[in-house]
């Protein structure tokens, strides 16, 4: 059962890419991505069951493009994102990047993918070794790929934390002299530091102060601007990802919910799971009062899932059928596609 | 852009920290101040030792301590004992740090190959720490120095040989830890390798506990060669090592009890002041210390 997103290749306007990947082609193009992870039992170590983390997503991301990946803890989110860039091994499924299918390459191949793909973290203080100097923290990947030595690697450097707003000082220094959105910048110019094409930011300010929150989101915005960036953004904040996204991509127990373009979904959710956590963001003004979708009890186990739509044990609206078929995802308007039955379908 | 405060630099990597509070732990630093003045006394012994600790003087056996010439006395062929502790100092020190060199580096290679690689390597390399486990220690290495033959080179390899699985272990127990963590992964995304990640990312924060556990090991391994020497299994008289003194002194208990009171309290001094010394330095790496 796959639930293609087949999204229209639309041409946009003045996309070329810096590295002339024709405009409108998709840069990563995931199908029917699968990540189960074992539970071994018994005396013989047998794989007694499965968690199923990640379960059938597809998802295309033309370049240039930041699509949100959004969902509560334990949907999947981040494991999908792990999963695209094969720093776990995914059960199945392919990963289209750039026309080559990376699910399939070998290891060692996949280290050439790994200067055009890479990873913003969550966690500022556990992402940056803290016996390295920040200088050999950026410069790592460029000695891995031998792409500068000596003084050209040391200029690369400079420039990327220039970049990413800290200056050539901060080379030597160890990351505990950095505050939380200092070493979040030092991970942003880590990453960037291949000049890759995709970066997947797995909630790279969900650590930080509110305060400096923004100052990050702006710095991946102007990145992502002035580099050409592709960006995967996932998050559990659904107000962040409203500020960057292009498209917003919904996830729960491990499968996708509802995709649209970012506008289209703040204004115009069509599944209930996207309604529930649209309706969870506080609104900065007390006087707009308004109608509260509260779930009701946790999230089910992905070693056990609902069958049908995994939702429907929460679902407000669910109904009989929804524990017998597996909602597919139904495009109701272009590029809007939502996977419920209850809810009307394209018109 | 940063308008964030970028904070004043602080000069202190946290290693500062960690001195000061083992620094303002009193028997730690006399501990440290006990193995200064030792490492010294071994380094300078020609100069400091009054005698030569091979230099028979078969008409002055026995003198009691304090007598001319002999501070703390001489032995049953009138060497004086003060020279034969000095330059047993070197000794001492000198297989205590190769064993603990050997075991910890043999150690913690195998523990991080055995806890990033995982899978049938791990297997086999904790099943070989098990059995070291399992085998009485001092009959292992009573068993190989019988085989080989009693010399301080023996000696030296067969304790580090045997004690490499306490440094395994603990080493692979951090690996476990850490690979897991972020800046590991961050690594594996910027196209690493196992090489690089072990020692690079792995290793360097994994040595912490390493060096507590080595400073315990040095002493264990310097009674172990004691003990071997006392035995006549290990370092040969007329060399002077500590063990070997108490071996030799022990038939002359009741005419000249110094002669093992002097070796026996060297041997527990230094034993304590590494303790101090591994106490002291576990206590302040414990990142649950609160700094006064």
């Amino acid at each position: 059962m796959t639930q293609a997103v087949t999204v229209t290749p639309e041409v946009r306007s003045g996309g070329a890419d810096k590295r002339g990947v024709t405009k409108g082609e998709h840069l990563l193009e995931v199908r029917d991505l699968k990540k189960y992870f074992p539970i071994k039992g018994g005396v013989f170590s047998r794989t007694v069951a499965n968690v199923k983390a990640v379960e059938d997503v597809s998802l295309n991301i033309k370049p240039g493009e930041v699509v949100g990946l959004v969902g509560e803890s334990g949907s999947g989110k981040t494991t999908a994102g792990r999963a695209i860039l094969r720093l776990i091994e995914p059960t199945s499924g392919e990963i289209i990047f750039n026309g080559v299918d990376i699910a399939k390459v070998s290891k060692s191949q996949m280290r050439e993918y790994r200067k055009e793909m890479q990873i913003i973290f969550q966690d500022p203080f556990a992402s940056l070794n803290p016996r390295m100097t920040v200088g050999d923290i950026i410069g790592e990947a460029l000695d891995i790929h031998r792409l500068a030595r000596g003084k050209a690697r040391e200029e690369r450097v400079v420039q990327l934390l220039e970049r990413t707003g800290l200056s050539a000082q901060h080379m030597r220094r160890y990351p505990h002299e950095f505050s939380g959105g200092q070493r979040q910048r030092i991970g942003i110019a880590r990453a960037l530091a291949v000049d890759p094409q995709f970066i997947v930011a797995d909630e790279p300010v969900s650590a930080l102060d509110v305060s400096i929150q923004a100052q990050v989101v702006n710095l991946l915005q102007d990145l992502k601007e002035e580099l050409g960036l592709t960006l995967l953004f996932i998050a559990h904040d659904l107000g962040v990802v409203e500020y960057i996204s292009d498209r917003v991509v919904v996830m729960y127990l491990g499968r996708i919910m509802e995709v649209a373009p970012a506008r289209e979904l703040y204004r115009n959710p069509v599944h209930p799971y996207t309604e529930a956590l649209l309706s969870a963001v506080p609104i900065p003004d007390p006087t707009v009062r308004r109608e509260r979708v509260i779930l009701q009890g946790d999230i089910p186990s992905p070693i056990n899932p609902p069958s049908g739509c995994v939702f429907r044990t929460r679902c407000p609206i669910a109904a009989k059928e929804c524990a017998e078929v597996v909602p597919p995802l139904e495009e109701v308007s272009p590029g809007h596609f939502k996977a419920c039955i209850r809810r009307p379908g394209p018109n | 852009m940063a308008s964030e405060a970028v904070r004043s630099p602080s000069r202190f990597r946290p290693e500062n920290r960690v001195l000061r509070a083992f620094f303002q732990n009193p028997l730690a630093l006399l501990g440290a101040l006990l193995i200064v003045a030792l490492v010294v006394v071994a380094v300078t012994a020609p100069w400091v030792a009054p005698h030569d600790p091979l230099e028979l003087d078969l008409l002055a056996p026995y003198l009691p301590p304090g007598s001319e010439g002999h501070l703390l006395g001489t032995d049953n062929f009138g060497r004086d004992i003060l020279s034969r502790l000095i330059y047993g100092s070197r000794i001492s020190l000198f297989i205590g740090v190769i064993v603990v060199g050997i075991a910890s580096v043999v150690g913690a290679l195998l523990g991080l190959v055995a806890g990033y690689l995982g899978g049938w390597v791990d297997t086999l390399i904790m099943r070989a720490v098990e059995i070291f486990y399992a085998f009485p220690f001092l009959i292992l290495v009573i068993a190989v120095i019988a085989l080989f033959g009693p010399s301080i080179f023996n000696v030296m390899w067969v304790l580090g040989v045997v004690s490499w699985p306490v440094y395994a272990r603990l080493v692979r127990a951090q690996v476990l830890t850490l690979r897991e963590t972020e800046y590991v992964e961050a690594a594996r995304a910027s196209g690493g390798g196992a090489g690089r990640i072990m020692l690079r990312h792995i290793l360097p924060n994994a040595l912490t506990p390493l060096l507590v556990t080595a400073t315990f090991g040095i002493p264990e391994a310097i009674l172990a060669s004691a003990a071997l020497g006392f035995l006549g299994l290990g370092v040969q008289p007329p060399t002077p090592e500590w063990g070997v003194m108490v071996s030799e002194g022990k038939d002359f208990i009741r005419i000249a009890p110094t002669l093992i009171m002097w070796p026996g309290l060297a041997i527990m001094l230094v034993v304590v002041s590494f303790n101090f010394v591994g106490d002291g330095l576990r206590d302040a790496l414990d990142p649950r210390q609160v700094e006064r």
